[in-house]
């Protein structure tokens, strides 16, 4: 049982497992008990997950790094004022103050990871993938990088800086990946079909053209 | 607290596992997990500072062990109980036994949904002038508060320097306390990865936290 006053270890972040119907139950009364009581309505929870599920994702991040690729001006105003750059794309979802864009350039590789808990730029990036969560990557990031690298196949040249950024603040941060080659005169949709969410946490990097799903 | 949550340079968890084409949410239940704590943390002024020192607060064996939404679920029923929204019997029965209690903003209605899809601003304004510029060499305090805060262990004692000035914002250690005005100089500092964790680390490493003036002392 899942249960902080009854505690039996079951190892590891996991997504529920024989967990799942336990939860299901517990999840399902407390919800009744909220909206019986008039705290909330079933309506409004329905609406934050279509716009989890749907809305907010990882292509609205992509469509940011496509425009830094292809356009100086908008590349520099990223990097000088996340926030306000992205604001001006009129995204569906709308992004939320304090983002910082950085740059991997052929010196240096940025990471970006939340040591404490899970902040993460979601409102342009969606909500993060179970692993960004995981005691795993929290742990070994900021000691180990090179190894969280490997675990996501990527292998960076001995002589590269490794800059992580510790998310331990409202500030959200938003890699910039380095453009693949062989990608001149592309135009800003055929990009941002290379830009990963990983690229853009730093735990991967942009597809080669050829590459792109 | 020097809680389990605050694991930065923790060795022994094993290789990070990426789950390709992973969905957005692994069962129905996560996503309503997910919308309750927004709603429910908007409807009664709950900060994301309180929200976070409600989950450090876990059982340490309990926050190790389970996944990230019942974290999340017995972290806001805790919270739930503690305000005096709910109680032991309305858990217990499934259903609303009482009248509900006064929420600080009033319940959480459809039309509300916009303003949780938004991260909030944290800028305040500041009542006086930036203790640090850009390049001035800092050490991080040797504390060890109580209750919550945001300078991780890993940092603490170590010498870095001040690259970015990110403005004054809501001092967390404060707002996990019910007190979201007060506000600080945030500051990115950033640390050699030798001093972190000595000669034997990556030579080609360096780490950067957002740490509120509090958090630094000058060298």
């Amino acid at each position: 049982m899942a249960n902080p006053d009854h505690h039996h270890d079951h190892g590891g972040d996991h997504a529920g497992g024989s967990e799942l119907s336990d939860m299901q139950l517990r999840v399902r009364a407390l919800e009744t008990i909220l909206t019986e009581k008039g705290y909330v309505e079933a309506a409004a929870l329905d609406a934050i997950i279509e716009a989890c599920e749907t809305r907010i994702g990882p292509h609205n991040g992509a469509r940011v790094v496509a425009k830094a690729w292809i356009d100086a001006g908008f590349r520099k105003a990223l990097l000088e004022d996340g926030s306000k750059a992205v604001a001006g794309l009129g995204h569906d979802s709308r992004v939320g103050e304090h983002l910082v864009a950085v740059e991997n350039t052929p010196d240096t590789h940025n990471i970006v990871v939340c040591t404490l808990c899970s902040c993460y730029p979601w409102d342009l990036l969606g909500l993060p993938p179970v692993w960004y969560k995981s005691t795993q990557y929290r742990s070994r990031t900021v000691k180990d990088p090179r190894g969280v690298l490997h675990d996501f196949g990527v292998t960076l040249p001995a002589t590269t800086k490794i800059r992580v950024w510790d998310s331990t603040a409202e500030t959200r941060f938003l890699v910039v990946p380095m453009r693949p080659a062989g990608t001149d005169g592309w135009t800003e949709d055929q990009l941002a079909a290379l830009v990963t969410r990983d690229s853009m946490v730093g735990t991967g990097l942009a597809q080669p053209p050829g590459k792109a799903v | 607290m020097d809680g389990v949550h605050d694991m930065g340079g923790m060795d022994g968890f094993g290789p990070v596992k990426p789950e390709r084409g992973e969905p957005v949410f692994h069962a129905p239940w996560e996503a309503r997990v997910l919308a309750m704590t927004r709603t429910m943390g908007a409807a009664n002024g709950w900060s994301i500072d309180m929200q976070r020192f409600a989950r450090e607060q876990l059982p340490p064996p309990f926050y190790l062990g389970a996944s990230y939404y019942e974290k999340w679920f017995f972290a806001m029923r805790q919270m739930l109980l503690d305000h005096g929204l709910i109680d032991g019997a309305e858990l217990a029965s499934g259903h609303a036994l009482h009248p509900a209690a006064p929420l600080k903003r009033g319940p959480f209605m459809l039309a509300d949904v916009p303003r949780v899809m938004r991260r909030g601003t944290f800028d305040r304004p500041a009542d006086a002038p930036a203790r640090f510029k850009v390049g001035d060499h800092v050490r991080a305090r040797n504390i060890h508060p109580q209750t919550h805060t945001r300078l991780p262990r890993y940092v603490r004692g170590h010498a870095g320097v001040i690259e970015r000035i990110q403005g004054c914002h809501v001092f967390p250690d404060t707002s996990a306390q019910g007190d979201s005005e007060q506000a600080q100089w945030l500051y990115t500092v950033i640390f050699d990865g030798r001093e972190l964790w000595g000669p034997e680390g990556d030579a080609t490493l360096t780490v950067s936290i957002e740490a509120f003036e509090s958090y630094l002392d000058p060298v």
